[in-house]
């Protein structure tokens, strides 16, 4: 099993209540946890739509997950 | 180069002044500003929120870019965050260079790609109540499938 600490923002935050937890999972692909989270919180974005963040960097979706990673997936952007 | 996500109003003029540079031979920026009104329905404000953090290092990365791309001197610009009014400043970019055309194209790569890649995502407060999240409106060509 691995720590991870998931943070959230938007959309997301709303749909999970929530802006952090830790979780411990065997999953190690960062896709593999979107669609656990997807299937848990019925988050509405296919995968396809987001990017993921680990450590405040963007990484492609089959980044192995490692202990102590900070994981954020990104929904759509609308700024400006 | 520098990008900044703020939570409180900037003062724009003091923005602008770190563009003049005296090998600068014009300069151009862009603001976007609240409106009221989006897709038919009346808007009565815009909250934005951001994930500092990355918002912060692909700025930069925007504007490093930027340079690589055309002849600029320097390129500034900063994105709010919180609760925005109609007529507030939500976006402002600022580009400093010898000739006029690269100050245009700068300018605009800039403002396209923050809207494209920025992690920022705003919420529209309506006149009657309610509030949504925006929808993206540039992902059906995959743009955020690494």
């Amino acid at each position: 099993m691995i720590r991870l600490e998931l943070e959230y923002f938007a959309q997301m935050k709303e749909i999970a209540e929530k802006s952090k937890e830790v979780i411990h999972t065997d999953l190690k692909k960062a896709e593999d946890l979107y669609l656990e989270l997807k299937e848990r919180y019925n988050f509405p974005f296919k995968g396809s739509r987001l990017r993921v963040a680990v450590n405040g960097d963007f990484v492609p979706w089959d980044y192995q997950l490692k202990n102590g990673d900070h994981v954020v997936f990104i929904p759509p952007v609308t700024g400006g | 180069m520098s990008f900044n996500v703020f939570s409180f109003p900037v003062d724009l003029n003091q923005l602008r002044e770190e563009l003049r540079l005296a090998e600068a031979g014009g300069f151009c920026s862009f603001e976007g500003w609240v409106r009221n009104h989006n897709e038919g329905h009346a808007v009565s404000g815009l909250e934005y929120e951001a994930y500092e953090l990355l918002a912060q290092k692909e700025g930069e990365r925007i504007l490093e870019e930027a340079r690589g791309r055309f002849e600029i001197n320097h390129a500034v610009a900063m994105h709010r965050t919180g609760f925005l009014k109609i007529g507030d400043v939500a976006v402002w970019i600022g580009v400093s260079a010898p000739h006029r055309d690269a100050a245009f194209q700068a300018c605009r790569y800039i403002i396209d790609e923050i809207k494209r890649r920025v992690p920022v995502w705003k919420k529209e407060h309506y006149v009657d109540g309610r509030a949504e999240w925006v929808a993206c409106h540039h992902c059906e060509n995959g743009a955020h499938h690494l």
